[in-house]
């Protein structure tokens, strides 16, 4: 790759590689995200995910949908499909019956996953499809330049919702938990080892598993609620986080108020067999029986 | 697994159309079926789920038409043959993903047993409706290849044939059947298996070897696929991408992106149309008909034949791409062109455009076939 140079404090700093360069398209940054957003920090704990682990890159896939979350895929030097909007999870539940060995990640915005997607995300989850959910949540459509969807707190304002939202969003984790997910987990992108550690962990479990990341997005959600800095929004991540794995699903709604609390952590980690799995099985009971 | 490898065996049988597609597929090397039950087309769905897992196949239920197309892409993309299965309500939340099959240029095969509409219409009856939805339903400009079966031989028949051109163009195919052609049942050939053509598909090779091209080459019409998981770490798009597979929003890479996605399928067009013609030569009128219409059709030009009415019949087996020259060339030396169509004028319309004498259509609501009788009375009126 070309030579960047940074600057620090007034120095230049040479970088002639970064160890992550083999995992990332590097001759396309630099991306689209804006400065502030959330996404990259995701990005950075899922390629020290795959540098460490032991998933050779060719069988590690990357799917997004549209928008702005919907542009990670991109960026890896994987195979990586940018595919329809709200349509990632079912996109790749095809792609891993088709093939069980490969390493799937989907990584889409909320507006993706929960709202236009929200039906393939219940039943990806309750089919407990073996692939893997990272959604990106800013509490609004990012790229679309900031309206509402399913994640968009009660209040908040937002270019769809200019008197406040008046729907009550989806509690995430308790929707993808109660549909049957193997693993289900919720931090915010100040939570750099604990993002590292969960997407590990995802990789380790068999069946659907899902990480909500609560992300800032500066200039549509954190303009029009309070939070026009992406500082502001990790401010609020700083104080009002509280980690409890084992935390009442029930009681995990995110408000972003000043006043409320935002609960993260590994709520689920079970084992259940997967869907690849019970087909598997299925066959085996077919085969043998000849075409009638 | 049964001897054959559980195909089904040459020989004779009396099958409903719908399930010799099923037997067809899984002889074209179809091991991926993703569908949603839908009448008049759910006995592929349900054979599918039966047959897929004896061959080593899967046929999954999925949520609706949108995941299950959205699946089959996905599923392309693992390096299998893929198809669903439905009828116009489901063809028409399919046509989104039908656009990213398109789009990504993945091979995959679309199955449309057409019933009454439009909304939810005569579930259970014969309709010929999704001809344009087929042709024009997704959104921006896009070829698409349909064949139009008007038996159960010619719906296992060219099952076939539209695995192997979804596999040589890289696109998705539709198998236009409609009811009456999905639940009839009637005489079917198996040949050996020896004796099919199956076009299996160019997989590009991982990086390293020496042929490893551009993902989406536009200056070849026959790019080599990269399946995920062999090394080739490509960026696939839904969005207007350049030869790498980024997108772009400049304005040559767009221009260079449709010319191949469409010039693919137009500079071969001549190649994929099928047609059929009977008594067309001395023909003064003609009946262009399609699908279970046509078998009609071919008695009504009888019975004309019989009343000293010199009348043809050309069965057009690919809609689409239009056969527009073999239209041009029959309209040129008859009188006139009578289109029976199951719609209130669907296909009429390209015919029409590409016609030298007057057009005129049969046209009936969903529900029930169109008579010979009535197609013959069009003859004696226009003769
Ligand atoms: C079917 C369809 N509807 C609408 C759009 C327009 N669209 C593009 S991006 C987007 C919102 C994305 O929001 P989200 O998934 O939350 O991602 P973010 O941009 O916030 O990361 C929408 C609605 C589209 N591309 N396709
Ligand atoms: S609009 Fe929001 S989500 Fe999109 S790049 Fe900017 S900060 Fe990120």
């Amino acid at each position: 790759m070309t030579t960047p140079q940074l600057a620090a404090g007034g120095r230049e700093i040479k970088v002639s590689a970064h160890s992550r360069d083999r995992l990332i398209r590097a001759h396309r940054l630099p991306n689209i995200w804006c400065p502030g957003c959330g996404i990259g920090i995701v990005l950075e704990a899922y390629t020290r995910v795959l540098e460490k682990s032991n998933i050779p890159p060719e069988r590690q896939v990357a799917i997004s949908g549209i928008g702005c979350t919907g542009r990670f895929a991109g960026y890896l030097d994987l195979d990586s499909y940018h595919t329809t909007h709200g349509r990632a999870i079912a996109f790749a539940t095809g792609m891993s019956v088709a093939n069980p060995d490969l390493e799937i990640f989907v990584i889409a915005g909320d507006g993706d996953i929960s709202t236009i997607g929200g039906n393939h995300l219940i039943h990806a989850a309750r089919r407990n499809v073996d692939i893997n959910v990272i959604m990106v949540n800013n509490f609004n459509y990012g790229m679309t330049g900031g309206q509402h969807g399913a994640t968009t707190p009660t209040g908040a304002k937002t270019y769809t919702s200019p008197y406040g939202n008046v729907e009550s969003p989806f509690n995430i984790p308790y929707l993808v938990a109660a549909a049957g997910a193997s693993f289900v987990a919720r931090w915010t992108t100040i939570h750099a080892n604990q993002l590292f550690k969960a997407i590990r962990r995802m990789t380790e479990v068999e069946g659907f598993t899902f990480l909500e990341v609560i992300s800032p997005c500066p200039p549509t959600f954190g303009e029009l609620n309070g939070f026009p800095e992406a500082l502001d929004t990790m401010k609020y991540f700083r104080e009002k986080s509280v980690v409890d794995d084992g935390a009442d699903l029930r009681t995990l709604p995110i408000t972003m108020h000043p006043e409320d609390p935002l609960v993260v952590g590994n709520f689920v980690d079970k084992r259940r067999e997967s869907y690849q799995e019970l087909l598997r099985q299925m066959q085996l009971r077919a085969s043998g029986v000849g075409h009638q | 697994m049964s001897k054959n490898g559980g195909v089904l065996s040459p020989g004779t049988y009396f099958m409903m159309g719908n399930f010799a597609c099923v037997e067809a597929a899984i002889m074209a090397g179809c091991r991926l079926f993703a569908g949603y039950p839908i009448t008049p087309s759910s006995e592929i769905f349900e054979r599918a789920c039966t047959r897929f897992p004896q061959v080593g196949g899967y046929a999954v239920e999925m949520e609706d038409e949108i995941a299950s197309m959205a699946a089959l892409v996905g599923a392309s993309y693992a390096g299998s043959k893929v198809m669903t299965a439905t009828s116009g309500p489901g063809f028409s939340l399919m046509m989104e993903n039908i656009g990213l099959a398109f789009m990504m240029e993945a091979p995959s095969v679309v199955v449309n047993v057409q019933r009454g509409g439009p909304s939810t219409g005569v579930p259970t009856l014969v309709g010929q409706g999704d001809m344009m939805q087929a042709r024009w339903g997704t959104h921006g400009d896009t070829e698409m290849i349909a064949y139009c079966p008007s038996s159960v031989q010619e719906f296992f028949d060219l099952t076939i044939q539209a695995f192997n051109t979804a596999e040589k163009f890289r696109t998705p195919v539709f198998v236009m059947a409609d009811q009456v052609v999905g639940m009839m049942s009637e005489r079917l050939r198996v040949p050996p298996i020896e004796e099919i053509e199956i076009v299996e598909r160019l997989a590009a090779k991982p990086p390293g070897s020496s042929d490893l091209g551009l993902p989406f080459d536009y200056s070849r019409d026959f790019v080599p696929m990269p399946i995920a998981g062999t090394g080739c770490r490509v960026n696939v798009e839904s969005l207007t991408h350049d030869s790498r597979g980024y997108p772009s929003t400049e304005h040559s890479v767009s221009q260079a992106m449709m010319a191949h996605l469409l010039g693919k399928i137009r500079n071969h067009a001549s190649e994929i149309w099928r047609w059929q013609e009977y008594l067309v030569d001395d023909a003064d009128v003609v009946v262009i008909a399609y699908g279970s219409t046509a078998r009609s059709a071919l008695s009504a030009v009888k019975a004309a034949r019989s009343k000293q009415i010199k009348a043809g019949l050309l069965r057009l087996i690919t809609p689409w791409p239009f056969p527009d020259k073999i239209v041009e060339k029959i309209s040129s030396r008859v009188n006139t062109i009578v289109v029976p169509e199951i719609n209130y004028g669907q296909m009429i319309h390209p015919i029409r455009e590409n016609s030298k004498c007057p057009v005129v259509g049969v046209n009936l609501a969903p529900g029930t076939l169109i008579e010979p009788r009535t197609i013959t009375d069009a003859l004696e009126l226009v003769a």
